[in-house]
């Protein structure tokens, strides 16, 4: 379900048979099966960790984007804030049928 | 640990037991190949010669003192007349080494602390070790000088010792116990009791560090952490804290296995008091979260072996944190909660989010969890 | 941590819920069906900020809470097997079987070993060709991608020693079983933010539409939680009922496509026990024959078992969302982390531990 946790790749190994990593999550380090994300990441890229394999990989610009918004929760009227986010989520999401 | 009573048994080490035929009294025609000279054999335990040599070369010339180079049965030492604190400890941590550490540092530290922690000054060790047959002898010199050093920082000596062999399997490698005795003062005498409303808890340092190193260097769980075990004797910050606060500090204690949560929770129930603690203000280093993060893990419960809890009158809290901040040990010391009228017994956590949760004991150890 | 501890900020968190309360006209009934979110709202006490304004229902996801008992008791079967590893999640270690635990068959003298990754267990078969290695392989959709590399791997490699002990189940056919229950009262659904980022979300658009609720998949830390809660809630406010998005960082429409046919060349569908539940058709995962030889059931001639479960155990309404844990007549004391009846008292994730574990059982909780 579960536990997956986000980390930056720090070595990447993409001609071992097997496409693996070292993902640092912030002062621990471990090796990382980056079989089910090897096409998409590079260096420095985040990824979702569960078990040990690298799940996805962390849309940086969705999260900033989707942060922001949360962030300027403050700003706005507070009845008015939910509808808006709401709205703004379903307007900002890519419907794409392949990524 | 609250001191208790020990009896100690000192091995024989009579260098002038007859060997004569013996095969482990050969010289070159010795059976035994080479290789097993390198590591220990049951024979090492057995009170001969073979025992005689391991003490005399491998634990004498790191651990000496006039105590115990005499080697009689028991060690005799000077102790002011007066109630004396006491007590005693095993290890069997595995790996053996860790980073920051190993069994022997753990098994000085950990003694010299718990004499600490009442308050009183620690003053001899005996060290008694359960050696398994094959564990390398370069091993045991690495640990004997690991305690020796330990030790000598804390100017604490090791008078006495024993030294058992058990047969291959059943040992883990060594098993340790350390027993201190220590001089208390009739002035400063921090106990659970004393624990009152209002009392500052302060940290003296960064949380979760020894149990993460030590899990970290256990084979399964493959993970690289840039933390190593805190494990340092504590009875400098004590002195610090006596000095600037004296009976302000009302409860002392290192939290060891268990965490901060269980520490606070043996606390709150023998005290009969409520504790609340803030999440905010819980020091935990970066890497500690990280790993615990990963593994599903709450940095409250992990081990630590250097650091201490201070339960500090409200009064005395910023001449205490001052104290403590002034050595390095405590550089990074904080108040983490404090002692409230509610829920005696229980503690209490503040989240960051500003609700309440109750930080219980747990059943058991804590295991890596996928959910 | 980045992606991780600023979606902790408490600032904001208060001003989500505030927001929740404003939007609420009245107390929707909302279920979060991934067991790491119970363990979050629990944790986080987000169930205590939002004092009603909404009711969470906790769902049956935890992996280990739903394992069959039957399949427990193969896993200590084997656990008691001279020269046999039996490898596994850290999770299961604790969960009662028939009779005791994996921790209890080490303490016998069984060689279980805990590990983090699937991988770890299949490196262990090759170091040690002379014993047998098995691997308890428990989890939903998330874990599936992780699981299969290992038995691909071991296949790939010609590791004649592993095997996966399976015991895999998904989300879908188990909202359908709650959703189509005649006393249900869940009203929206955050689905789960990881089973999402390998599945997508294609496949709750049919539910949404089926049942009229509305589903928003969700991360798992409190931000998270509380953006899922305001969108569906926002959602129930406007009688909408679609699938949305909150979990942007993790989830796309489509998941992880390369996760997912690993996963259908090492499983194919079949019908699973849920511990507690009963069968649910269609919601597991198992084998296929061209892996027979990777299968520990087949290999160790485990297939028939029969197990009992102690009557008093309630996980079934628990994970149904019929019960509170607390509600439970056993709660605290016929049943506690230390002698458990059932699973999800026993499991980190178990909604009874996390009730128990964090304090919602005794008197004084609240403190201001």
């Amino acid at each position: 379900m579960c536990l997956g946790i986000p980390g930056r790749i720090a070595e990447m190994d993409t001609d071992a048979e097997l496409a693996s990593g070292i993902v640092d999550f912030g002062g621990v380090k471990r090796e990382v099966c980056l079989a089910y994300v090897a096409d998409e990441v590079e260096i420095g890229d985040y990824v979702i960790v569960h078990v040990g394999f690298a799940i996805a990989k962390v849309d940086e610009q969705e999260a900033e984007r989707t942060f922001e918004i949360l962030r300027e929760m403050d700003q706005l009227d507070e009845l008015q804030a939910s509808g808006e986010v709401a709205a703004e989520r379903s307007l900002g999401q890519p419907r794409v049928e392949d990524q | 640990m609250p001191p208790t009573t020990v009896t100690v048994d000192f091995a024989r080490l009579r260098p002038s037991i007859s060997m004569e035929g013996s095969p482990l009294a050969q010289g070159p025609n010795c059976p035994i190949p080479l290789t097993d000279q390198e590591r220990i054999q049951l024979a090492h335990g057995s009170g001969g010669k073979l025992s005689a040599t391991l003490v005399r070369d491998r634990f004498l010339p790191h651990f000496s003192n006039e105590a115990l180079t005499k080697l009689t049965d028991a060690a005799v030492v000077e102790v002011d007349a007066g109630r004396i604190a006491i007590s005693t400890d095993s290890f069997v941590v595995q790996p053996l080494e860790f980073p920051g550490g190993d069994i022997g540092s753990l098994a000085v530290h950990g003694t010299l602390n718990d004499i600490a922690m009442m308050g009183a000054e620690p003053l001899y060790l005996s060290a008694a070790f359960v050696l398994e047959e094959g564990l390398l002898l370069e091993t045991v010199d690495l640990i004997v000088a690991s305690m020796a050093k330990a030790a000598r920082a804390a100017s604490v000596p090791i008078v006495c010792g024993d030294t058992k062999v058990v047969e291959r399997g059943k040992a883990d490698g060594v098993f340790i116990n350390t027993t201190g005795i220590g001089k208390l003062d009739p002035d400063f005498a921090p106990t659970p009791e004393k624990a009152a409303v209002h009392d500052a808890i302060i940290v003296s340092g960064p949380v979760g560090r020894h149990g993460i190193a030590v899990m970290a260097a256990r084979e399964g769980l493959k993970l690289e952490v840039e933390v190593e075990s805190d494990a340092a004797t504590l009875y400098p910050l004590v002195a610090k804290l006596r000095e600037s606060a004296g009976a302000n500090v009302h409860v002392l204690r290192d939290p060891t296995r268990g965490g901060l949560a269980s520490a606070l929770n043996e606390i709150a129930g023998s005290a009969g008091v409520g504790v609340e603690l803030e999440e905010h203000s819980l020091p935990i280093p970066g890497p500690v979260n990280a790993a615990c993060e990963l593994l599903g893990f709450d940095p409250l419960y992990v081990a630590n072996e250097g650091i201490l809890l201070a339960f500090v009158d409200q009064s005395a809290c910023d001449g205490a944190l001052e104290a403590l901040r002034s050595h390095p040990l405590g550089a990074e010391a904080a108040v983490i909660g404090r002692v409230v009228t509610q829920h005696a017994g229980l503690v209490t956590l503040r989240t960051a989010i500003g609700s309440t949760r109750i930080v219980d004991m747990l059943p058991g150890d804590q295991l890596p969890r996928i959910c | 941590m980045k992606y991780l501890s600023e979606y902790r900020d408490g600032t904001i968190a208060r001003s989500l819920v505030q927001k929740i309360k404003h939007t609420a006209s009245r107390p929707w009934v909302l279920m979060e069906v991934c067991g790491g979110q119970t363990h979050t709202i629990v944790k986080q006490g987000i169930d205590q900020l939002l004092d009603g304004a909404v009711e969470m229902i906790h769902g049956p996801g935890c992996p280990v809470c739903v394992t069959p008992l039957e399949q427990i008791d193969r896993a200590l079967h084997m656990a008691s097997r001279p020269n046999l590893i039996f490898t596994s999640f850290g999770d299961m270690l604790r969960v009662p079987g028939s009779d005791g635990d994996l921790f209890q068959v080490r303490a016998r003298g069984g060689d279980v070993r805990v590990v983090y990754s699937p991988l770890d267990a299949l490196e262990i078969a090759k170091q040690n060709p002379e014993r047998e290695v098995v691997f308890f392989a428990v989890g939903f959709e998330t874990t599936a991608p992780a699981n299969a590399m290992a038995v691909l791997q071991a296949h790939r490699l010609g590791i004649r020693n592993f095997s996966v002990l399976v015991s895999h189940v998904t989300v879908p056919p188990a909202i359908g079983a709650i959703l189509d229950a005649p006393d249900n009262r869940v009203q929206a659904l955050l689905a789960a933010g990881h089973v999402c980022t390998i599945m997508g979300w294609a496949e709750y658009e049919p539910l949404a539409v089926r049942y009229r609720v509305p589903i928003v998949v969700t991360g798992f830390e409190p931000l998270d939680i509380l953006e899922g809660i305001l969108m569906a809630v926002a959602q129930l406010e406007n009688g909408r009922h679609e699938v949305e998005n909150q979990y942007v960082r993790s989830v796309r429409r489509d998941g992880n496509r390369l996760a997912r046919d690993s996963v259908s060349k090492v499983f194919e569908v079949v019908n699973r026990q849920w511990r507690g539940i009963g069968e649910i058709p269609l919601s597991g995962l198992g084998l296929r024959d061209e892996f027979a030889e990777f299968d520990a059931e087949r290999k160790f001639g485990l297939r028939e078992i029969t197990a009992i479960e102690p009557q008093e155990c309630r996980a079934g309404d628990v994970l149904r969302g019929r019960l509170k844990p607390n509600e439970c007549p056993a709660f605290g004391s016929r049943c506690k982390p230390e002698h458990p009846l059932g699973a999800p008292m026993v499991s980190s994730e178990g909604a009874c531990a996390a009730y128990y574990g964090y304090g919602r059982f005794r008197a004084t909780t609240a403190v201001d």
